[in-house]
């Protein structure tokens, strides 16, 4: 619906108890899909109706936990240059009621404890699936008390037993842990469970997204609101076609039975860890909200998590480098000094250069909001001034024994500026390109 | 139960073939897909995107040691690396004419026309080669190859916006095919094809490299640089319908997380594990955004990769219930 169809359905009189100064400024945002249409209190309960449906969001969003929840879904794109991605998939990691507690204990702490930090973010794993695969409900619930006591992480319950579920659930429910899952077989326990114990439920089915569907109405009609779906992809052979069309139908055709998040098992899809670290990429690119893997290696991990990290960042909005002083190859006060903007494409380039030539060097970064060299020089964010403030800001001076930086070649034209605001300095011309770095210092820069 | 629809786009364009090698060489089609990677459901995808080893014509001693002693001996003799590379399942062989660069040894036309003469005797897969990626040196040794390599319709790059006329040139009479790489930017991957086109170079023998960010350096670029590609020509853009190369073991293995053995967290784990699923995670995601060649360094990432585009070129399976 655009926001003149909705603002047709709204009172007209400007009363601004929406929080917004007119009826149509609402509409128009109601229309993004960024506030919800109940805010208006002069809503006619036909128009009710007829705008909640449309301006639903088209993937619902859905939590999970109470601590550090998992809160996905709320997607509007099928490419993230379109807008962007918002909610970065959870990535958890299973653990079966068949291993010894011992061994539970210990990966419960790794995983919660594992956290590692990249441009100034820190990326951390989201929760664990517990698997309910002894079959046995003893065991199942002395395990979840068991990770429950150790973590404060999301939880998901797997059992396909109704009866063991509700026993789980009777010492779980407080962390709002998603129920996996109601199938063909069992939906109007779970559903019931779900209602009963107010958590988040997995619908799946793996016979075909007809038959997903169905099956999330059924659980939807029960009075369910909370829906994560399992279109059962196993591995890479049908997981980007099967989450694409769920995507599709989601967002383009507005089909609400199958707008929800949907969930992945790379673990069972994988032979290694390897291929399921691969899998696991695929699915947090398109188009996953919960990936379950099995195995807790950091060397898998980190890449993992930088993938999402990658993905979700917002297009309009680059990642920007923190300004700074950033040391290359292990730099000592007489390494060469180069300086740069905080755009993080410009910063990555550049400091790649400089890392790979293996020369020490440092890397002065300026704030000029996200802009590469020539931008943020053409919108005066990187000029003599900006630069020389940057270089008193960091104190460059007292960490290095020289006076000389280096500026990108495509601003050469401020040197002699350059060379006023910082007396006692010399300005060198760096290359154009950051490809070319390490040849120029090679051939340009004498200790 | 009503069956639900499939969500099947209609598209116009399609990503244009390129063969590469023939004439008694193993030959290779890529491209000529009706739809994004893989939709199964909606298009054809005739041809599973394809993986290159880079080998180098000197031994890069400046490489990780990790891909150094992967390869072992091989790294001092690129005939022998070929070999190894195609045994190990490599589609195609990615070779670099390092040597040529000013500050390496400076070699000219003769030695790289005598290692692409060896390479093609030896190997009988279709062949990359690329110059040192300075304009006039790759102007020297690549149409010196382009010479050698005629009738074996090989890959050569790179023509860049400031330099492509002469390497073009020699593409189109010897009938090899011609790599246009741009800075991760859809108007100016564009803009390069529409000069290659004009100069008479047909659409059948343009591979575009949009540059490949790694994983944590620009990857999120160059991922909807090749979405916004593939978008553009399936909705019936002639000029970016070209199959896309990406040198992602190149740009993947000189970045800290790959490069660095001492001093790092960890929390980033064991190093050569890491470095490779740096380097496989970014093929992968690049694949997943519509690459077609894939350029590889560490031999276990061949084999992962290989496998994973075999797995999912190869259509469904579905869980068991």
């Amino acid at each position: 619906m655009t926001g003149i169809e909705i603002y047709k359905h709204l009172p007209k009189t400007n009363c601004k108890k929406c929080g917004f100064p007119t009826c149509l400024a609402f509409a128009m945002k109601v229309a993004q899909k960024q506030v919800d249409i109940s805010l208006c209190p002069h809503l006619s309960e036909e128009s009710i109706v007829i705008l909640e449906a449309a301006s639903r969001p088209p993937i619902r969003l859905v939590s999970i936990g109470n601590h550090n929840k998992i809160e996905v879904g709320n997607e509007t794109v099928l490419f993230r240059h379109e807008k962007t991605f918002y909610n970065q998939p959870g990535l958890v990691v299973r653990i079966k009621d068949t291993e010894p507690l011992d061994y539970a204990i210990q990966l419960v702490n790794k995983v919660t404890n594992y956290s590692v930090d990249r441009v100034g973010l820190e990326l951390r794993l989201n929760g664990f699936a517990l698997a309910n695969e002894s079959s046995n409900a003893e065991k199942f619930c002395k395990l979840i008390k068991t990770v429950v006591d150790s973590t404060t992480l999301p939880l998901i319950l797997i059992s396909a037993e109704p009866a063991t579920m509700n026993l789980a659930l009777q010492g779980a429910a407080q962390d709002r842990p998603l129920i996996y899952a109601a199938t063909r077989d069992n939906w109007q326990d779970m559903a019931q469970l779900a209602l009963n114990y107010h958590c988040p439920l997995v619908v799946s089915e793996a016979q075909g997204l007809s038959q997903l569907a169905e099956l999330s109405k059924l659980v939807s009609q029960e009075g369910v609101e909370d829906i994560i779906l399992d279109p059962g992809v196993m591995d890479s052979s049908n997981s980007v076609d099967t989450l694409t069309q769920l995507r599709r139908l989601a967002i383009n055709k507005s089909y609400r039975p199958l707008g929800y998040p949907i969930i992945t098992f790379p673990c069972d899809g994988a032979s290694s860890v390897e291929e399921e670290a691969l899998l696991a990429a695929q699915h947090i690119a398109k188009y996953a909200g919960i990936v379950v893997i099995d195995h807790f290696s950091p060397e898998t991990i980190y890449p993992l998590l930088t993938l999402r990290l990658n993905i979700y960042t917002d297009p309009q909005k680059p990642i920007q480098v923190a300004a700074g002083l950033y040391p290359i190859n292990n730099p000592k006060d007489s390494s060469p000094l180069a300086v740069t903007t905080d755009f993080s494409l410009t910063y990555f380039s550049i400091a790649g250069e400089l890392q790979s030539s293996g020369l020490p060097s440092w890397l002065l970064v300026c704030d000029t909001g996200g802009l590469s060299v020539l931008t943020a020089w053409a919108a005066g964010k990187f000029n003599a001034t900006q630069i020389a403030k940057t270089v008193k800001q960091f104190d460059i001076s007292s960490t290095l024994n020289h006076r000389t930086i280096i500026i990108p070649g495509y601003v050469a034209i401020i040197k002699g500026e350059l060379e006023e605001e910082l007396p006692g300095w010399k300005v060198m011309v760096g290359p154009r390109e950051s490809m070319d770095i390490g040849r120029y210092l090679k051939q340009n820069w004498v200790n | 139960m009503s069956t639900l629809e499939a969500p099947v786009q209609k598209w116009v364009g399609k990503v244009h073939e390129i063969k590469l090698g023939g004439n008694g060489r193993k030959s290779i089609v890529i491209g000529g897909e009706t739809t994004l990677p893989f939709l199964h459901f909606e298009g054809a995808t005739p041809n599973r995107p394809v993986v290159a080893i880079e080998i180098q014509d000197r031994e890069p001693l400046d490489w990780s040691s990790h891909l150094l002693s992967a390869w072992g001996e091989v790294t001092k003799n690129p005939v022998a690396w070929a070999k190894k590379a195609a045994q190990y399942g490599a589609d195609i062989i990615t070779l670099r004419l390092r040597s040529a660069h000013p500050e390496q040894q400076n070699t000219g036309a003769e030695e790289a026309k005598k290692v692409v003469e060896k390479i093609l005797g030896a190997v009988g897969l279709p062949l990359i080669v690329l110059g040192p990626e300075v304009a006039e040196k790759d102007n020297e040794v690549l149409v010196a190859v382009s010479e050698v390599a005629r009738g074996q319709r090989i890959a050569l790059g790179n023509c860049i916006d400031k330099n492509y006329r002469t390497i073009a040139a020699s593409c189109l009479a010897n009938g090899h095919v011609a790599i246009a790489k741009t800075p991760n930017d859809v108007n100016l991957a564009k803009q390069l094809n529409i000069l290659l086109h004009e100069m008479g170079l047909p659409l059948d023998s343009i591979l575009n490299d949009p540059t490949s960010g790694p994983l944590g350096y620009g990857l999120e670029y160059t991922y909807s640089v090749i979405e916004r590609l593939r978008l553009a020509c399936l909705t019936g853009d002639e000029m970016t319908s070209a199959p896309i190369i990406c040198t992602v073991g190149e740009e993947s293995w000189r970045q800290k997380e790959s490069m660095v053995t001492e001093g790092v967290p960890s929390k980033w784990g064991a190093h050569e594990k890491r470095a490779i699923m740096w380097e496989a995670i970014t093929a992968t995601s690049l694949i997943s955004a519509g690459a077609n060649i894939i350029v590889l360094r560490h031999p276990k990432t061949l084999e992962l990769i290989k496998q994973q585009l075999l797995n999912t070129y190869q259509g469904r399976k579905t869980k068991k219930p």
